[in-house]
């Protein structure tokens, strides 16, 4: 069977936005340890900080480059695969996306030039400032882009105008689009995963410099960091999690039921810790505990949850890929608990850099959260399926009507060309950074850098 | 928020206009600078030229991401026709952008010659081509595509190369090669600024060349892309300002004044862009043959609801990113200095 448009389209966007989505999150934590990191500095003075920031600084800058560079092609496939889609939706996403170029985008980019660029040529307090606006941006990026695709999940603050092929959604009510029923919860439960993901970077390459037995000082510093914003955002991923999963089932119980392989409707709903989902015999096989399910979105396990077999086949995910991309970002996320606790644990009795197994666990945690957000995103998008407006509109109905199969096989032969050139440039010059290591001479600020702040003098 | 009697869908078709010709202010000279980029040997040389946009290529290029953000946005029946319609111009432009972002972070990461080298041909083939590429849109546009009675584009990718938008193609790299040498020569200095100071001269004559024939075969074979400025003889001094503005590069750059010559530089874009604007309105996208399926700024647009939301949103935040962005302008004015955190 040839591929066709429809498959062919969403293998494209699905290749392109899982690759983009490998660096926004690794920017918007790094903004954060970067934010950290500067203020530590204002606020101690000591020079072990300022070679932290301008080090992390590098890397975040890669990140960003390869952010950018990938974030153009989803805005533009939009209108280049799913034309209908944006005929359907732009009015609705209109405002979100004015938003993101107005407040995140310009935020961003325009004083990423002073972060990069500007240790010299602008003020500490100056150059601090830059730092939080360019966190700022990022975090606004995700608010926005997040916001938009909540309203595809959970739609609000709209209706529909005219009716068959020119049937559009058009907004009634701008904060209630903005504030759609999910859109907050999956907001808190994005931004965790990004978090964890710069924080797990940081502790990642600073436990491969205390094995190497490297730039100790440095790497202590940023471990403690890495560690410390590590562990505060899995700890909270777990509440977002909740609060993100009570919600779905609430306003996507098909999605829900997907999630847990749950095709029975009924009270105390069985947990399947792990499990082989049998979609032909409409079974979930593995080890579970009754009740548990019911507990956790009702919090009360007499409760009952709505399983698949209320919603007819042509309106069900794929329920096997659903259940266990779902159930590997849930794991992932108690491991990284777990390790980042651990991790703590150690460094706190003053144990940690003797052992070098758990030090080796931390080198490779970095995995951790990319997997979990690649697994996360996979399972809310495939998730949502066969819907791309969830209860409006079929993804096979948001297709251009004009583009040929042929042409998008070009373009994804394309793209996947030049993202496994980009990635392995980005894995080379990552490499290359790390081996290289903080710079001596950042011990010793220069130019605007060595005039002491007020009160430190 | 209530506009009351305002035309939001003239203040978009404006907004718009102003974002796609703020785009080409500012990433135009940096794309110009790609295209020039191979023609100066030493490396060192080649820093200079990359160092020069460093600090701002990446904002410029959020201009292009906003302006198909808003266009999506006011306008989203224009947004989905042009980029289905124009599918492979699209992801060739999408491309060219990747190579050029990526070729400028990673060239000088690595000292071998080659490296550097294909980073060198990789950024100025993806400047030269989306210069060429958003020409070549643009020469659609005015010349018009074919539109079925939904609005959906109804030719090939090959019917867009037709010898008037290969043309505009054409005049828009040598539009932006000139606007890219003039700000290399502002953030230059020694022989390399004298070298660029010749280069300025010569992409002006193969500008004026490009312009001179573009214009005739608009007046000749695209005459509704003229029809305003004939029924409205005033109009013809926004051409005569894009003229005097071309008149007055060489002249400020031989007296060393390339502030001036960037100015207007500049003035001769939004000039241009002008007068595409005004001799387009309403239209967004002109059908041809059948004009009756021209998308307008009318039947193309969101709810007056989204458009006042939007200009409310660009009330607030428009004056604060001019700000920053002149404040970032400042911050990194003066002549391209090499240090350890240069690219």
């Amino acid at each position: 069977m040839s591929m066709d448009v429809l498959t062919l389209s969403r293998v494209q966007f699905g290749l392109t936005a899982s690759f983009h989505y490998l660096y926004p999150p690794l920017s918007i934590g790094l903004g954060v340890v970067l934010v950290l990191t500067e203020a530590l500095w204002l606020k101690t003075g000591q020079p072990l900080y300022h070679q932290m920031a301008r080090f992390w600084t590098k890397v975040f800058a890669l990140t960003f480059a390869l952010g950018v560079a990938t974030g153009i092609v989803l805005e533009f496939e939009f209108g280049t695969n799913w034309a209908t889609f944006s005929r359907y939706v732009g009015d609705v996403f209109g405002s979100a996306l004015a938003a993101e170029g107005i407040f995140a985008f310009f935020l961003e980019s325009g004083f990423l030039a002073v972060l990069l660029f500007g240790w010299d040529k602008v003020s500490r307090g100056v150059h601090f400032f830059a730092t939080c606006m360019v966190c700022l941006g990022a975090h606004f990026s995700a608010i926005w882009i997040v916001v938009a695709n909540s309203w595809m999940q959970t739609p609000a603050g709209y209706h529909i105008v005219e009716e068959g092929l020119r049937a559009r959604a058009e907004i009634t009510d701008f904060w209630a689009m903005v504030f759609n029923p999910s859109a907050m919860d999956r907001l808190f439960h994005v931004l965790c995963g990004a978090w964890q993901a710069g924080a797990f970077l940081v502790v990642s390459v600073s436990a491969w410099y205390l094995l190497q037995g490297r730039h100790t000082a440095f790497a202590r510093a940023s471990l403690r960091l890495g560690l410390a914003v590590g562990l505060g955002a899995s700890v909270l991923q777990l509440v977002s999690g909740h609060r993100s999963a009570v919600g779905v089932a609430r306003y996507q119980p098909a999605k829900l039921a997907a999630f847990e392989g749950l095709y029975e409707t009924g009270p105390y709903a069985p947990l399947t810790l792990l499990g082989w989902v049998d979609e032909k015999a409409e079974t979930t096989r593995g080890p579970a505990v009754p009740g548990l399910l019911s507990l956790l979105v009702h919090g009360d396990p007499a409760q009952p949850v709505t399983g698949l077999r209320e919603f007819p086949p042509e309106d069900r995910p794929p329920v096997q890929a659903t259940f266990q991309l779902f159930h590997a970002m849930v794991g992932i996320g108690f491991g990284l608990i777990a390790v980042a606790g651990l991790g703590f644990l150690y460094f706190w009795r003053g144990s940690l850099f003797e052992k070098r197994w758990l030090l080796w666990v931390l080198v490779f945690a970095v995995l951790g959260p990319q997997l979990a957000n690649q697994c996360g995103w996979f399972a809310a998008e495939i998730g949502r399926q066969p819907w791309i407006v969830y209860g409006r509109l079929r993804t096979a109905e948001g297709l251009s009507a004009v583009v040929q199969a042929e042409a998008v096989l070009t373009s994804l032969v394309l793209f996947t060309l030049i993202y496994a050139l980009l990635f392995a440039v980005f894995v080379y010059l990552l490499n290359d950074k790390i081996q290289h290591g903080p710079d001596a001479a950042d011990l010793t600020p220069s130019g605007k850098l060595a005039l002491p702040t007020r009160g430190n003098a | 928020m209530s506009y009351g009697s305002l035309d939001l869908n003239t203040v978009w078709y404006i907004l718009i206009g102003v974002l796609f010709t703020g785009y080409a202010m500012l990433d135009g000279f940096d794309l110009g600078v790609g295209a020039l980029h191979l023609f100066t040997k030493s490396d060192e040389d080649r820093r200079v030229m990359l160092n020069a946009i460093g600090p701002v290529w990446d904002g410029n290029e959020v201009w292009l991401v906003t302006g198909g953000g808003a266009l999506f946005a006011a306008f989203p029946e224009v947004y989905a026709t042009v980029f289905s319609g124009f599918y492979m111009a699209f992801v060739l432009l999408l491309v060219a952008l990747i190579f050029r972002a990526v070729a400028i972070e990673f060239r000088s990461k690595q000292p071998m010659r080659w490296w550097r080298q294909m980073w060198d041909v990789g950024f100025a083939a993806g400047s030269v081509l989306s210069s060429l590429l958003i020409g070549i849109a643009m020469g659609n546009i005015a010349w018009g595509i074919p539109l079925d009675e939904r609005g959906e584009f109804t030719g090939t990718f090959a019917s867009l190369l037709h010898p008037y938008s290969l043309c505009l193609g054409v005049t828009t790299l040598a539009l932006f090669a000139m606007h890219g040498a003039i700000y290399a020569v502002l953030k230059t200095e020694g022989a390399l600024q004298a070298r660029l100071r010749s280069w300025v001269n010569r992409t002006i004559i193969a500008f004026i060349v490009c312009y001179a024939i573009t214009t005739m075969a608009t007046l000749l074979y695209v005459p509704h892309m003229a029809a305003r400025m004939r029924a409205h003889p005033w109009l013809f001094s926004v051409a005569l300002v894009n003229m005097l503005a071309i008149a007055n590069i060489p002249r400020a750059i031989q007296h060393r004044r390339e502030g001036q010559a960037f100015l207007s530089s500049c003035v001769a874009m939004a000039a241009l862009m002008g007068l595409f604007g005004l001799e387009l309105y309403p239209n967004l996208v002109l059908s041809q043959p059948e004009p009756a399926h021209s998308l307008t700024i009318h039947n193309a647009a969101s709810s007056p609801k989204t458009l006042g939301i939007m200009l409310t949103i660009a009330i607030i935040g428009v004056p604060v990113v001019i700000a920053y962005t002149i404040s970032i302008y400042w911050i990194f004015r003066g002549k391209v200095k090499l240090d350890r955190m240069s690219y």
